[in-house]
């Protein structure tokens, strides 16, 4: 199922990547590889690939330094956030400046491709982790007056879905379990990017740094 | 506290308590969190980007100065103030001595201030030094002119330069040494501190993976546990210690895990203290998990745990070989007595979703017993058989 996608892979570990290249090189074209920031910045002006990986931590000030420097003038190249760290605070920063997705690095070659796939086509990436994260950064009650915007609260129906994914189930599953069609999970699911990445809640910026605290 | 009254004593005499209260409180250096050895090293290595909030820091700045200077306009016209020829010198000097406080200053402008050599640095010391200068110059001035100055440099130049002279080559040896000590005692630790964790951790684990290379399954569980150990260890976000709700679902999935050799991803959101529901809600999620890993033949297994204060749940569920609930046999203890009994005696709610090829999901409830509505209905304490 060979696919036109061409992918960048950017980490500091030349083992990583030579793995990750043979896991997804049947299905996609890895067009380049960059092991610091500036490396990145470097492949994605000259390739402008379809989907980098990137890996949060790296030379150079991390993943989120790329996305900082590319992000405004390259629209069309999508971020996968591909990280073995899970600190909560790196991962929320990294898609609050724009990736479509996160992963952990102990995800099989299948799911990496369809993964892959999916944020090419600017649909959002998941994972049970993530979703956890994001329950957690959205949680607790929030008086009404202090919500100014809608971007500050998750919908219920937004909610069900991060659970079930939380919880493990794919798309699909989601879309069975809630009756309702795959394209309207995808749209649960890129709303509360949306809101992730935009959001300006007090609580969001304070939570990643209180939570080492527990 | 004796600080802040010295600082309300202080205000008597012109006000001088609170300029010098809000000065220090913008300009002393914070103390900074500690991280855990991995993010600490990764930032130290410039591998992650810190977060930083100029607007907020450019504000803050605003906001002081306009209540400094509110300050000082109303001691002025309320005739309390320092006359004008002092004044001057005085607001020049202290912001000489901002600018260079400046330098120590919190973790918002750190990539900057880190930099104690080259340009900036030598720019903004040099920008300090001549405004106190300015400042001391055009105080002295003020009743005798500029042989003043003249006088009181040469008297200081040659008194500097004795002592100098005298303790500078023992002051020198001194602040070195007591550099050099502190750098090795630091690094010392650091390296006893890794050298220790890596042998009790890394070096353990290869040494078992040397012994079973053949055994695919308990090498990726080694791998795996090892992994996640390490993690935790350099990020501190599974931490799998402790006496409360999230840490005890992570530790019984992570046990599971080892113990039966299928890879178990456990999320947790929110947590809660224990008590004896939270404890047999817990058993019975870990028995859960145990069959998942025993009987669903899978490779991973999703344990998603919540609490939002009135109830924690637990969720497990493998896309295993599933199974026809209704014909689960009455003498099978693990379903009946282990998971849907000592959930129900504790007031909570199992329910199981399975069928033949569908895989299977355990979602377990119990009521905590904080929570508002349940504080007179106590269940009694689960005896363990």
């Amino acid at each position: 199922m060979s696919t036109d996608l061409r992918v960048a892979i950017v980490d500091d570990h030349a083992m990583f990547r030579t793995g990750v290249r043979s896991e997804i090189a049947s299905a996609v074209d890895v067009v380049a590889e960059a092991e610091d920031v500036d490396g990145a910045v470097r492949v994605i002006e000259d390739l402008a690939p379809d989907v980098v990986l990137l890996d949060v931590h790296m030379p150079g000030g991390g993943g989120l330094e790329v996305i900082r420097r590319v992000y405004p003038r390259y629209g069309d190249t999508k971020f996968l956030a591909l990280s073995v760290s899970d600190a909560a605070e790196d991962v929320i920063g990294i898609i609050r400046a724009g990736a479509r997705g996160y992963v952990t690095k102990n995800i099989s070659g299948s799911e990496l491709i369809d993964a892959i796939t999916r944020v090419a086509a600017g649909d959002a990436v998941f994972s049970p982790r993530l979703a956890g994260f994001v329950l957690d950064a959205f949680a607790g009650t929030i008086e009404v007056a202090q919500v100014d915007e809608d971007l500050d609260r998750l919908t219920e129906r937004e909610r069900e879905v991060m659970r079930l994914i939380a919880r493990g189930y794919a798309y699909k599953e989601v879309a069975k379990e809630l009756f309702i069609s795959i394209k309207t999970v995808e749209t649960h699911v890129s709303s509360v990017l949306r809101k992730l990445q935009l959001s300006s809640r007090h609580e969001l910026t304070r939570w990643a740094s209180d939570r080492r605290l527990i | 506290m004796a600080v802040r009254i010295a600082f309300v004593v202080t205000s008597w005499w012109n006000g001088a308590g609170v300029i010098a209260y809000l000065l220090l409180w913008r300009f002393m250096p914070l103390a900074e969190p500690e991280l855990t050895p991995g993010l600490e090293s990764a930032t130290r290595r410039g591998l992650r980007t810190e977060g930083r909030a100029p607007t907020r820091e450019i504000v803050q700045g605003l906001a002081v100065a306009a209540a400094g200077l509110g300050v000082l306009i109303f001691l002025q016209a309320s005739g309390h103030g320092v006359s004008g020829p002092i004044l001057v010198p005085v607001l020049v000097g202290l912001v000489g001595v901002a600018v260079i406080w400046r330098q120590f200053d919190d973790a918002s402008l750190s990539r900057w201030m880190r930099q104690t050599s080259g340009l900036a640095f030598a720019a903004r010391i040099a920008v300090g030094v001549v405004l106190v200068g300015f400042a001391v110059v055009y105080v002295v001035t003020q009743d005798r002119g500029w042989g003043a100055v003249v006088d009181l440099a040469a008297a200081v130049g040659a008194a500097l330069i004795g002592v100098g002279l005298i303790l500078g080559p023992w002051l020198y040896k001194l602040l070195r040494d007591l550099d050099t000590e502190r750098r090795e005692r630091v690094r010392s630790q650091e390296r006893a501190d890794v050298a220790a964790h890596l042998h009790d951790s890394v070096l353990q684990t290869l040494a078992l993976l040397q012994k079973n290379p053949g055994d695919a399954a308990q090498v990726a569980t080694l791998a795996r546990r090892q992994e996640r150990e390490l993690r935790s260890w350099l990020y501190g976000t599974d931490n799998t210690i402790g006496d409360r709700f999230a840490a005890s679902i992570r530790a019984a999935a992570v046990d599971v895990e080892s113990t039966h050799q299928v890879p178990i991803e456990a999320v947790v959101v929110g947590d809660a203290p224990m008590d004896p529901d939270v404890a047999a809600l817990v058993r019975a999620a870990r028995e859960a998990m145990v069959n998942a890993a025993k009987h669903a033949g899978v490779d991973r297994v999703d344990v998603y745990a919540e609490t939002d204060g009135r109830t924690a749940d637990v969720f497990v569920r493998d896309r295993g070989v599933g199974f026809d609930p209704e014909l689960i046999a009455e003498d099978r203890m693990g379903v009946r007595g282990s998971i849907v009994g000592r959930v129900e005696r504790h007031g909570g709610v199992a329910r199981i979703r399975s069928a033949p090829g569908e895989g299977t999901e355990v979602a377990l409830t119990v009521p905590l017993r904080d929570a508002p509505l349940r504080q007179d209905e106590r269940v009694p304490e689960e005896t363990e058989s």
